[in-house]
């Protein structure tokens, strides 16, 4: 059984002109240790799709139908209460400031101690050990002096990794990671990679890697899911997606990345945008912008078809001929 | 082509010399009055000298605080420089105010890095097009206005019916459109482009980059390109400048940057391009990160964060050095010839650049 | 989309968010209605008031002190009562809105053309001009507003000669009111010029050689009104029970021409004398007034404020 089951989810947005559905139908599994990418552009659902597997959907926004499991129990019909023990013990969240995750009143050795008590059986003191332990792990010298600091004296990169060691303190066995390398530099970037891939690897912890950067999900994941429009276009291992991808939005879009070595005169490019939620294209909702579109493409909604290697929702996999 | 040297290509568009921007951090006066101590200065631009070739393109980039987006506003007038010199076409205009002298100013333009901020939300897009052309009195009259904006609408790829509505109407990459029809409605041939298309998606950015590249081509325009994306520079650029800390560290013609980069700065940057074609890649990342711009380290600002750093990087601030092809580096160990071969070697190892494609 | 007819502009009112979140409150509606009837009574106070209280020739001291209409002894013909010169209550509150409407829009108007000017060229301009108006608001703001419009109202009756006091009581009123008030709008203009300038549409316009001036009025000042109005609206409130106050001491309204605050200093001398209906109608009427406008000028800042959405 997988550590991580979605099924079917659906989030939805009531407003006063109907009710939008932000993430449609969207299932995945996530395996013990492994470390998935869910990529798309803005508006295409994923950060939506992280924050309704840790439970922690913006209101309006809610949860409109399928199932989200770990370990084989249900995680999306629980109370706030009982979400918030799962939080943290079981699943732990990386976002893309790290100030937001961070109390700028406490040290940071308070918050980390705080949070490993809250969820392990320990003393003060060897909480301390264990947090201290943290800091040295995420790679931040000088971790005892750095434990009484406030989140305020660290750099950019350094409080990220503070996130990093915080969300992992309680040994979680899934990492939730929305755009965590965002909002730093490109040197720094590399660095918070590197330790999150290496940190998940040694604790055999499984991650959903929020993200719009193809580069990332190259460097990090094992198996990569693209989003368009609130929906799975296309789920299969990295190497396959981002070299032979399946799906005409990956393929535009992995052309559309410019590239290191001899430049071409243009970019692939993909004509249009992402649709906005209220005018999501009957159909395929990629069919507006794509390439190889037929006449089916307009009326019937492709279903994710297993493939060889992988899976992707596209009519071009399902017989139908153009 | 890119590998042609600057004196071959005759006069530059715009040169840059000795460029410095010294922003005082003034503490508020009454802490200043009872602690006394002197002012703290923020070099944020120190001491740059660029040329751009008409009808290239030259990209500055570097991590944030290295001061790129400074030099940008300083060439606009956007921000008066400390010292140096900026000559447009031969014209100094150091010291001009944005906008001034008129018929300097009508012949550079720019584009924001924030679509959702450089269109007033309270104008219609025909009116935004149209400001430039009304402020330099272009167009005799409202009927040969409107026909120009709905000209410039359907070049950046709009319809001429999209005059009407306002930019909230229009998603990211539409607003960068129209962004770029007004920068290009006084018929301008220079264009300061600050990073346009970091806040776009990658889709998005495809196109605005054919755009700008096929603007160039039909209109003849050279392009200041600032970006932190070696990639997107890659694509845009003839020559490449690389700034670190208010300094320039390495420029070179764009291809030669690639293949063979100097300043162990440029390699580290091109170190943390991630590898489309090669999954799960483990490397072991340069650590550091960039210092605090009050205060930076003396002598080389990079100094603490590089292999090859000794004595002399420490206590001597190096100068950029030109070498073969063009390339300009400035860096004691590459002067030198201090080890530099094995981290080259290790660098293309490394990085298989012309199998990356 | 962008229908420019004013059909047009009607339904996609009608259609808009800050129109939905309006039918959505109750109170809000509530209030509204409350207003609007308070409005058409003072602007047609002429036409829907019984008598015109002002016209002696008419007043029969005979008919002074009647009980509203639903009490013993009183004259159907007076629905609340009449005061002690046998003026009409209800007609007297009718004109006296009238003139408490007029202070407060005048006074509004005035303190936000003032305070929207000096907040604009304050936070645009900068430097010594700055700081001369923030220093200036900051010393208007340690005093309570009521003591800085008595100043006012003091130094212009001292200018005016006293055989125009009461005709120009209202234009003195207004400007106390209005002079005082300004702080709260200079300071938020001064606050989001500050932040508006900086914004990169601002740059564009620099850099394409559009002048300071107008890149103040026609790029600045637009984005900066939004906050204008629901301080107005709260202020239009505020201003009105100031009037009042004012009023109320005795160096507002004259009793030849009542406000409502005049109406209410009238009428407490009575208060204990049996004839409550003289101060109790128009002190209903100001508390209405005054309520209604600041449930309207909270719901305007909830709905406009996108963090609250």
């Amino acid at each position: 059984m997988a550590l991580l089951e979605v099924e079917n989810l659906k989030v939805e947005f009531p407003t006063r002109k109907g009710v939008l559905t932000a993430v449609d139908n969207v299932s995945f599994n996530v395996e013990q240790g492994e470390i998935l990418g869910v990529v798309g552009e803005s508006g295409a659902g994923k950060s939506m799709t992280g924050a309704a597997v840790i439970g922690l959907l913006e209101p309006p926004g809610r949860i409109g139908g399928g199932q989200i499991r770990l370990d084989g129990k249900r995680i999306d019909n629980l109370s706030p209460d009982e979400m918030r023990k799962i939080r943290g013990r079981h699943i732990g969240a990386i976002f893309q400031d790290p100030l937001t995750s961070l109390n700028p009143l406490f040290t940071v050795g308070e918050q980390l101690v705080e949070t490993i008590r809250t969820h392990l059986p320990m003393s003060a003191a060897e909480a301390k050990k264990r947090a201290i332990g943290w800091l040295a792990e995420v790679g931040i010298p000088a971790p005892d002096r750095r434990f009484d600091q406030y989140p305020h004296q660290f750099s950019g990169g350094m409080r990220q990794r503070v996130v990093i060691a915080l969300a992992l303190c309680a040994e979680p066995r899934l990492i939730i990671a929305d755009e965590p390398t965002t909002a730093l530099d490109v040197s720094v970037q590399a660095q918070i990679i590197a330790l999150l891939k290496r940190v998940c690897r040694e604790r055999n912890a499984a991650a959903i890697l929020v993200t719009h950067d193809m580069g990332v999900i190259a460097e990090t994941a094992d198996r990569v899911a693209v989003m368009y429009a609130g929906r799975l276009a296309e789920i299969g291992p990295v190497a396959h997606v981002l070299q032979k991808p399946s799906h005409p939005y990956t393929a535009g879009l992995m052309g559309s990345i410019p590239r290191v070595g001899p430049r071409p005169e243009r970019l692939i490019q993909i004509e249009g945008s992402m649709p906005r939620l209220t005018d999501i294209p009957s159909g395929c909702a990629f069919n507006p912008r794509c390439p190889k579109v037929f006449a089916e493409c307009h009326r019937v909604r492709p279903e994710l078809r297993q493939l060889a290697d992988g899976a992707a929702a596209c009519l071009l996999y399902e017989g139908v001929t153009p | 082509m890119n590998a042609a040297p600057i004196a071959k290509t005759g006069a530059p568009l715009l040169q840059v010399k000795g460029l410095k921007k010294h922003f005082a951090m003034a503490k508020p006066f009454l802490n200043r009055l009872l602690e006394g101590g002197e002012q703290q200065t923020v070099k944020a631009v120190d001491g740059l000298d660029l040329e751009i070739p008409r009808g290239q393109t030259l990209s500055l980039v570097g991590e944030s605080g290295c001061g790129k987006s400074t030099v940008a506003r300083l060439i606009m007038g956007l921000s008066n420089p400390s010292g140096g010199s900026i000559l447009f076409d031969g014209a100094d205009i150091s010291r001009a105010p944005a906008g001034q002298p008129a018929d300097i100013r009508r012949r550079m333009q720019m584009i924001f890095q924030d679509p959702y901020a450089s269109l007033n939300p309270r104008w219609r897009v025909a009116d935004i097009i149209a400001e430039p052309l009304r402020t330099y009195g272009m167009c005799a009259s409202r009927q040969e206005e409107r026909r120009e904006v709905d000209r410039l609408l359907e070049f950046v790829g709009l319809n001429a019916k999209d005059g009407d509505k306002f930019p909230h109407e229009f998603s990211g990459g539409q607003r960068q459109r129209i962004s770029i029809a007004r920068a290009i409605s006084t018929k301008p041939e220079f264009l300061v482009c600050d990073e346009p298309t970091s806040a776009l998606d990658v889709s998005v950015q495809a196109q605005i980059l054919n755009l700008m590249r096929a603007m160039q081509r039909e209109l003849g325009l050279t392009y200041l390109f600032i970006s932190h994306d070696l990639a997107v520079v890659n694509f845009m650029s003839d020559w490449i400048g690389v700034m670190y800390l208010g300094r320039l560290v390495e420029v070179s013609p764009a291809a030669e940057l690639f293949a063979n980069p100097q300043h162990p700065y440029t390699r580290l940057l091109l170190d943390t391009i991630p590898d489309l074609g090669m999954s799960k890649r483990d490397r072991q990342p340069a650590a550091g990160e960039v210092p605090n711009p009050i205060n930076p380290p003396p002598g080389c600002h990079f100094h603490p964060r590089c292999v090859l750093a000794n004595e002399r990087c420490r206590s001597e601030a190096p100068v950029l050095r030109m070498y073969d092809g063009g390339v300009r580096a400035s860096c004691h160990a590459v002067e030198e010839g201090r080890g530099v071969e094995p981290i080259m070697a290790q660098a293309s190892a490394a990085h298989p650049l012309q199998a990356a494609v | 989309m962008s229908d420019t007819s004013f059909t047009g502009r009607l339904r996609s009112f009608a259609d808009s968010d800050l129109f939905y979140s309006f039918r959505r409150s109750r109170t809000t509606v509530i209030a509204a209605v409350a207003l609007a009837l308070l409005f058409f009574g003072a602007i047609f106070a002429p036409v829907i008031a019984p008598f015109d209280p002002f016209d002696i020739a008419h007043l029969n001291l005979l008919d002074s002190e009647l009980p509203p209409a639903w009490m013993e002894g009183s004259n159907p013909a007076y629905i609340l009562g009449t005061d002690t010169q046998a003026r009409d209550v209800l007609s007297s509150i009718l004109y006296g809105l009238r003139i408490s409407l007029f202070v407060g829009f005048a006074s509004v108007i005035l303190a936000a053309v003032l305070g929207v000017f000096l907040g604009l060229v304050g936070g645009f301009v900068g430097g010594i001009v700055d700081a001369v108006i923030m220093r200036v608001a900051d010393v208007l703001l340690s005093f309570p507003a009521i003591l800085v419009a008595l100043l006012i109202n003091g130094v212009m009756r001292g200018i005016l000669p006293a055989n125009q006091h009461e005709s120009a009581a209202i234009l003195v009123l207004v400007l106390a009111i209005g002079l005082t008030n300004w702080v709260q709008y200079a300071r938020t203009v001064r606050g989001s010029t500050l932040v508006e300038r900086q914004r990169e549409y601002v740059q564009a316009a620099r850099t394409i050689g559009v002048g300071r001036l107008r890149i103040m009025l026609t790029h600045i000042l637009p984005n900066v009104l939004g906050p204008v109005l629901v301080i107005a609206t709260i202020n239009l409130g505020m201003a009105v029970l100031t009037e009042a106050t004012l009023s109320f001491l005795g160096v507002g309204m004259p009793a030849t021409q009542p406000s409502l605050g005049t109406l209410i200093r009238v009428g407490n001398e009575y208060l204990f004398s049996g004839i409550w209906w003289v101060v109790i109608f128009p002190s209903a009427t100001l508390a209405v007034l005054v309520l209604a406008v600041n449930l309207i000028g909270d719901w305007l800042r909830d709905a406009l404020n996108p963090k609250l959405r």
